[in-house]
């Protein structure tokens, strides 16, 4: 639900901005003209090649295609196409994340931070660096870029600690493929035709993913389109993975007949030669 | 041959997860241990969750010790009413262990206190059986002529109310299986062990059970703790990946049938020998693991 908002209100700040950046509506006439203006923005066209993913038993990875059409008013392709930046954005989970030091020659877990929406999976790509498309603060409206990433950490923590922690949660995940920033990612045809491709790790979490294309121009976004992405466990793993979260007893009771049961085949098959 | 694991939630290589199962398998044939204390600390070399690598190791060990109790049960090699007693502890200590498991879950300790337990364990098993082997094979001298064997411990005779445990050939007080089993059991939940390795010389030793019961026994008590602590991780912990416990058994049972005719054609003291300096390697590698700066400073754990 949150997520929406947050979705419903990205769309809706380039409009915003776009009318506040407006003259001041002081004639009937000006008004016009800038309704006018909102209108001749250009408007995004979003698909993906996928719009479920499913992991299966030999899953080690799918790559997504984001891709669509910039449409301008009157068909006009201007001499400086605009930017576009394509954020991937898994569920928010609730994590502790725990960091490791050394105490009497062993590392073991010592200090702990809590985040309250840590996206299970991040990637941003655009047509160029995104630092060169968009200033800080507008990164931060629309959480472009991996340190833009608002995780609400638990309080009780200096903010060294919480840079130190976030620096690490984004390292961690970066490594794994988790989290990406993809500078140049976007591929932009004649101005009009967008595309990137993010890789998905084999380890990610299932959940409703959010695609958001951002059009951006002037070091503005001047419009937005989001797109969901269902990833899914399914097949035989999503049953196994399910069964043991929702059905833990029967699952351990059947992993005990089972482990029985192969024990007891291969005996037998291998004629008893304890007797 | 890539398969996902889906508790561990990883891509392992099938085929190494089942020749793994199939060395431990061979060991277990050939020395007639359980080789859990082999296949957890391995799984966990190979990046598997300590937690999933405990869970699933000892699904396993179920399925590797039901031969066995049905060819024990055949030749009447089970005391089923001291069996009764070491299994009730054993599940005793199955679920406070269950409950300890959970606890250095949250608090972030499991890992550290799994791997600290296996350096320990491992040494001191490495340690005792390389000596054994040494000895036996005139490498190393024994320091002084064995002490005659005292059949009955003056500690457990000491325990009140005693029952009779006909088969065993013993009038013990049932605490002190009860409190073996209490032992083992915890070892089982924490750390996917049988505990075989403690059982069988503590039932010689301490308990001075009649020595043709000893191994029947012993298979039995591990066949019903790890069955409950299967279901104990299953419930608690949610760690048992059926998947990884499935090409595990499917090594080691194939492997065990094998290595059982491999071993008559090897001394057996060669054997342990080979076996125990497996072990201590193992506690070596799992020492090197806790003292070396670890790849991943950070780890996340789920809310």
């Amino acid at each position: 639900m949150r997520r929406a908002g947050a979705v419903l209100l990205a769309l809706l700040a380039p409009l915003a901005l776009g009318q506040a950046q407006s003259p001041p509506p002081v004639p009937a006439q000006a008004q016009a003209q800038a309704q006018a203006q909102a209108q001749a923005q250009p408007r995004l066209v979003p698909d993906v090649s996928q719009d479920q993913i499913e992991i299966r038993y030999s899953f080690s990875g799918a790559e997504l295609l984001l891709f669509g059409a910039i449409l301008y008013p009157g068909g006009q392709t201007p001499r400086h196409p605009p930017d576009v930046a394509v954020v991937l954005k898994g569920p928010l989970e609730r994590i502790v994340l725990r960091e490791k030091q050394k105490v009497a020659g062993i590392w073991m877990n010592v200090e702990r931070v809590r985040f309250r929406s840590a996206p299970g999976f991040y990637a941003v790509a655009s047509s160029r660096p995104l630092r060169s498309l968009v200033n800080e603060r507008t990164a931060a409206i629309y959480e472009l870029g991996l340190d833009n990433l608002q995780l609400s950490p638990g309080g009780g923590v200096s903010a060294d600690v919480l840079r130190r922690f976030e620096a690490g949660l984004i390292d961690l995940r970066r490594r794994s493929g988790l989290y990406n920033e993809y500078p140049g990612g976007v591929a932009i045809r004649q101005g009009v035709l967008y595309s990137a491709r993010i890789a998905i790790p084999a380890r990610v979490p299932v959940g409703t993913y959010t695609a958001e294309t951002f059009l951006i121009s002037d070091g503005r976004v001047i419009a937005g389109a989001a797109r969901e992405i269902r990833i899914e466990k399914l097949g035989f793993e999503g049953f196994v993975a399910n069964a043991a979260e929702h059905w833990s007893l029967t699952y351990g009771i059947v992993c005990v007949a089972l482990s029985l049961l192969l024990g007891w085949a291969a005996s037998a098959l291998f004629q008893r030669r304890y007797a | 041959m890539d398969i996902y694991l889906p508790i561990a939630g990883l891509s392992v290589n099938a085929l190494v997860i089942v020749a793994l199962g199939g060395v431990v398998g061979l060991l277990t044939g050939m020395i007639g241990v359980g080789g859990g204390f082999l296949t957890t600390p391995i799984l966990i070399f190979f990046g598997i969750p300590p937690a999933v690598a405990v869970a699933s190791s000892t699904t396993q060990i179920t399925g590797t010790s039901i031969s066995g109790v049905l060819a024990h049960t055949r030749r009447r090699g089970v005391d089923y009413r001291m069996g009764a007693v070491i299994i009730a502890g054993g599940v005793l200590g199955s679920l406070l262990g269950g409950l300890l498991f959970r606890l250095l879950q949250e608090t972030g300790q499991i890992d550290t206190v799994i791997a600290l337990l296996y350096v320990v364990l491992l040494t001191g098993i490495g340690v005792l059986m390389a000596k054994e082997a040494a000895t036996a094979l005139d490498i190393i001298k024994p320091r002084s002529a064995p002490r005659p064997h005292r059949r009955h411990n003056p500690m457990i005779a000491a325990l009140p109310m005693r029952w009779r445990f006909y088969r065993s050939g013993l009038y013990i007080s049932p605490l002190a299986p009860l409190a073996l089993g209490f032992v083992t059991g915890m070892l089982t939940v924490l750390l996917g062990v049988g505990g075989g390795f403690i059982m069988v010389p503590a039932m010689i030793y301490l308990l001075g059970m009649s020595a043709q019961v000893v191994v029947g026994t012993s298979l039995l008590q591990i066949l019903f703790v790890t069955a409950v602590t299967t279901i104990v991780h299953a419930t608690t912990t949610r760690s048992v990946d059926i998947v990884l416990a499935g090409l595990l058994l499917l090594g080691s049972v194939v492997g065990a049938q094998y290595g059982a005719r491999f071993a008559q054609k090897m001394k057996p003291e060669l054997l342990r020998l080979i076996l125990a300096i497996t072990v201590l390697a193992v506690a070596f590698r799992m020492g090197l693991q806790l003292g070396y700066r670890p790849e991943e400073i950070y780890t996340v754990q789920m809310l």
